[in-house]
């Protein structure tokens, strides 16, 4: 008989890294209750449009995440937030914000991550001019199949701002999200198959196209979507008397200030530790690395564990990740779970 | 008996220090400018020389501040400074009365037992002895503590104390032993006399019980003279120069005399009065947050006064004048550090040869700059509408876009005939480069600036960000009110020009350090909270307010001990669990916003949200925000 076959896991988090946890450790013979603290599983993906680099419908993805835990094996308990973790001898209990004790015999923590409150960059004026938006904002608008600025019009002129929350010493985020980039040039593209004769122009620090095709996508926005880059980070954000964008931006390329009126700026939000994560964190003793996520118990081949035996980690609460790699890390995660039952019982 | 020669070593330390003394207040005083000169013969002759006497009194001798800061701390300041002082005093008393003779040399009075051993043992003498005895145990309680300071600063509640150089060293042990060894010799000799009353009289019987008495004393006469000679020798080159310094610059004070920009005689004077007490290492945020312990104003002074190179000591600092309202000597610490810091590339000179330890060179001062070419010649010319009421909002207020759309939200509303100058960007008030040494280039600026504000034909500025206010107030010479926003809005609610309703909110308020402690401006930002919500003290109120820690006046700190200084602040002003934690400076804000849980505000920004139905002043017209041509008076 397979170790893990009728072992009790609890996986908390039901986005891309949760669902597909749930999927294989089910797969695997493991009884899994899945606990989202949403009213319906699929995590952020519920709210992207088309993903890079292939321009996918993200919904394609989501229908399959949701199948990958419709599983005899999975219980999925929505509405549900994870108070705490303890160890009770081998098993570990999770405490619900319901007040049930949920016994298990491992734990996978799949709590993902917050997109960067970009309130907190007073200067490029989020939720004060009604014209700056945030990138999931935009993805918004690209499922409804409108992109227009507060007043109805459609803008012609729009900017993107790289790095919002990442890379910032100033917000207590050193780290590159590492997705923002690539995200920004595909909403670019998109932006300009909305709009034909929109001037779109990104403001960046690097470039950092590091993932599979990535490169290629940036190249093609150059060469077939005419977008601009502008090396340099954007200083301030005001608005004119018609309610347009004014942006102050050095371009530390042609080593010039510059002054653009825009009409819709979008800030490439990053990616941070999730807030239901930080307290678990706090609340339970596991371990966060100075960017805030959980701290992995080695980082070349202890990913998907943690400081307390029974509980490991799936997808972006460890480190930004795009929805590839998300998937590979929770399902790289039933291989550590397995072998901790193989050990136990011996 | 009339002399002996144990008393040279005295006698040296004391017409040294004496004739020192002089010497360098004429120094001193030939280097003060003309009006300062007046000053200060006005002063001695009217009002000032008797305020001087008193805060003489109550700070040099009780040390009044240091008492209200820690009691034990004041205790022991108290008995050194008061005790000696009293000492002297009844010790000359005593000679004059009880000597051989009247007007006796000084050493009679400081060897009294030695030249009158068998003083003291019937009626009105045993009680003077009485009086002695208890003054030297009073001084003697606060040496011990003094002992007990330096080795435990924890026991007398203070965090952290003053880290000694050599000489330093040296003139405290000769500082020490004055006492110790007077009280061993007066007792010794009590004890072969068989007088002394209960300290040096109990002491030196039990002593002499076992030990041959007279030939123990004298000895201890010896180290008590050579102690003290060592101590007047050494005092010029120690911090022990604030006693007599102290004096001299409490006069000054009184007689009107400031720090103002330049360095000088006061500054110097203020360098020697800072006694290493160490009150300002525990004010310190940099000490108590970011555990940088060797910055703080005790450092620069010693630093400046042994001529040493205090560049990296000054510019590591955020300006937020905390240590100068604890300093119980009142000195201009943050003035001085700013002349400290534009003095830049000075040489660290007169650091050889013991008569320049003496009289040290002047501080000196950077150069001018040779070039004289416009570093912002390229500015266009100012053109500005006419308006009443000029809003400036500043760069920083800029990055904080919603205090200024709440300025413009509460001007619309208020009905005054007002313009945004910088409203796509204007010119900065010079400020920062002001805090860079950069006097020249900010005058540019201020000119500019200066220009566009005459042709204006204002009688009100208003600024948001505390940094322009004071730079507007004190560096132009302009015919405009200049007003904080806080004191803008105030003058709008008593006018009645706005009409605010209450929300019911919680809020504790964060005075910025520039306006509070540097303008002055504590009441009015409250007076309009309490206004439109509810008002919560924090601790931290008014002259004790804390740094945001995003100060512009430190460049040397990392932004993880920004962060720190940021995190402790927020920490401590939002222990009432307030709703808001408000401020009155765009950096303040942007700064806590950083790091808070608690939503940080401007006050405009919750006098915005508070703001009811404008009141519609007669003929009004038109909505466009730069457009107001109605005429509201608001002072």
């Amino acid at each position: 008989m397979h170790k893990a076959d009728k072992k009790r896991v609890v996986v908390i988090g039901g986005g891309a890294a949760g669902l597909e946890a749930a999927g294989q450790l089910a797969r695997a013979g493991c009884i899994v209750t899945l606990l989202e603290k949403e009213s319906e599983t699929g995590g952020h993906v519920k709210n992207w449009y088309h993903l890079f680099p292939d321009i996918r419908n993200s919904d394609e993805v989501l229908k399959y995440l949701v199948r990958q835990a419709d599983h005899g094996n999975i219980t999925v308990r929505t509405g549900v937030t994870a108070g705490s973790l303890e160890k009770n001898g081998k098993s570990v209990i999770v405490k619900t914000s319901r007040g049930e004790r949920i016994i298990s015999d491992a734990v996978v923590l799949a709590t993902g991550f917050d997109l960067f409150d970009s309130r907190r960059k007073e200067e490029y004026g989020y939720d004060i001019y009604h014209n700056v938006i945030s990138s999931a904002d935009l993805e918004v608008m690209f499922r409804e199949g409108s992109v227009k600025r507060h007043d109805g019009e459609i803008p012609q002129r729009i900017g993107f701002v790289h790095c919002v929350g990442s890379r910032d010493s100033k917000v207590n985020n050193l780290y590159c999200s590492k997705l923002c980039c690539v995200t920004a040039v595909k909403q670019a593209m998109e932006i300009k198959k909305h709009i034909e004769n929109a001037r779109v122009y990104c403001f960046y620090m690097d470039m950092r196209m590091g993932g599979a095709l990535y490169e290629e996508l940036y190249k093609e926005s150059q060469e077939s979507y005419g977008i601009v880059y502008i090396r340099g980070k954007v200083s301030e954000v005001s608005d004119n008397i018609d309610s347009r964008l004014i942006v102050k931006v050095e371009d530390t390329l042609a080593g010039r200030p510059l002054r653009m009126e825009l009409d819709m700026l979008v800030l490439m939000a990053g990616m941070e530790m999730s807030e239901s994560g930080m307290r678990l964190a706090e609340s339970s003793d596991l371990q966060t690395a100075e960017n805030r996520f959980f701290a992995p118990a080695d980082h070349h081949f202890g990913s998907n564990r943690s400081n307390m035996d029974g509980v490991f980690y799936a997808g972006t609460c460890t480190a930004p990740m795009n929805i590839t790699d998300t998937i590979s890390h929770a399902r790289a995660v039933v291989a550590d779970v397995t072998d901790y039952f193989r050990n136990i019982n011996a | 008996m009339k002399f002996d020669p144990f008393v040279i070593p005295f006698n040296i330390g004391l017409f040294f220090i004496l004739i020192y003394a002089v010497v360098r207040s004429i120094i001193w005083f030939r280097a003060l400018s003309r009006p300062d000169k007046l000053r200060l013969q006005r002063g001695f002759f009217g009002r000032p020389f008797g305020q001087s006497l008193k805060e003489i009194f109550l700070e040099s001798l009780i040390h009044r501040k240091i008492f209200k800061t820690n009691f034990l701390l004041g205790y022991m300041h108290m008995s050194l400074a008061f005790g000696w002082f009293l000492l002297i005093l009844f010790g000359t008393i005593e000679a004059d009365i009880f000597g051989d003779s009247h007007l006796n040399p000084p050493y009679k009075a400081i060897f009294f037992k030695y030249f009158n051993p068998v003083h003291g043992m019937t009626g009105i003498e045993a009680a003077y002895s009485f009086l002695m005895d208890l003054i030297l145990a009073f001084i003697l309680s606060g040496l011990l503590l003094a002992v007990i300071k330096r080795f435990y600063s924890r026991v007398v509640g203070m965090r952290k104390t003053t880290k000694l150089k050599t000489l330093d060293r040296i003139a405290l042990t000769s500082l020490w032993m004055i006492f110790p060894s007077r009280l061993l010799a007066e007792s010794f000799t009590s004890g072969a006399y068989g007088s002394g009353s209960f300290l040096t009289g109990s002491l030196g019987s039990s002593l002499a019980s076992f030990l041959p008495a007279i030939e123990m004393a004298y000895p201890f006469w010896w180290l008590y003279s050579i102690s003290l000679g060592t101590f007047f020798i050494l005092l010029p080159l120690t911090r022990y120069m604030h006693i007599p310094t102290e004096l001299f610059l409490i006069f000054a004070r009184n007689s009107g005399i400031r720090t103002g920009d330049q360095p000088g005689a006061f500054m110097e004077m203020q360098i020697y009065s800072c006694s290493s007490c160490g009150i300002c290492i525990d004010a310190c945020q940099l000490n108590f947050s970011a555990g940088i312990t060797n910055i703080q104003s005790a450092y620069l002074m010693k630093g400046l006064r042994n001529a040493e190179d205090v560049r990296d000591i000054a510019s590591n600092c955020l300006m937020c004048g905390r240590c100068d309202i604890k300093c119980p000597v009142g000195i201009e610490l943050t003035p001085v550090r700013m002349i400290a810091r534009r003095s830049g590339d000075s040489e660290a000179g007169s650091k050889n040869g013991i008569w320049k330890k003496y009289f040290p060179e002047r501080h000196p001062v950077a150069p001018e700059k040779q070039s004289h070419e416009p570093a912002y010649g390229w500015l266009p010319e100012a053109k500005v509408p006419k308006a009443d009421v000029l809003y400036y909002a500043g760069c920083m207020t800029h990055l904080t876009p919603a205090v200024k759309n709440a300025m413009v939200k509460i001007l619309d509303a208020s009905g005054v005939n007002y313009d945004f100058i910088d409203r796509d960007g204007g010119v900065c008030c010079g400020r920062p480069l002001m805090l860079a040494g950069q006097d020249r280039e900010a005058r540019e600026l201020i000119n500019y600036n200066s220009q566009l504000i005459w042709k204006s034909g204002a009688t009100t500025l208003v600024t948001s960000c505390p940094i322009c206010y004071k730079v507007f107030r004190e560096s132009y010479y302009l015919n405009v009110e200049v007003l904080h926003h806080t004191q803008f809005i105030r003058r709008l609610i008593l006018k009645g020009s706005i009409r605010l309703s209450f929300l019911r909110k919680k809020v504790s308020y964060h005075t910025p350090s520039e306006l509070g402690r540097r303008s002055g401006i504590y009441d009015d930002p409250k007076l309009v909270l309490m206004h439109v919500a509810r008002f919560q003290k924090t601790g931290f109120d008014d002259e004790n307010s804390l740094c945001c820690g995003g100060s512009l006046g430190n460049t040397r700190i990392s932004h993880d001990q920004k962060n720190k200084i940021a995190l402790d602040a927020v920490h401590e002003l939002t222990k009432a669990d307030p709703d808001i934690l408000a401020t009155a400076c765009p950096l303040c804000k942007k700064t806590f916003a950083g790091v808070s849980d608690t939503p940080v505000a401007d006050i405009a920004e919750i006098v915005a949200e508070a703001l009811s139905l404008p009141v519609p002043p007669a003929g009004r017209k038109g909505k466009k925000i730069l457009k107001h041509r109605e005429t509201a008076n608001i002072d």
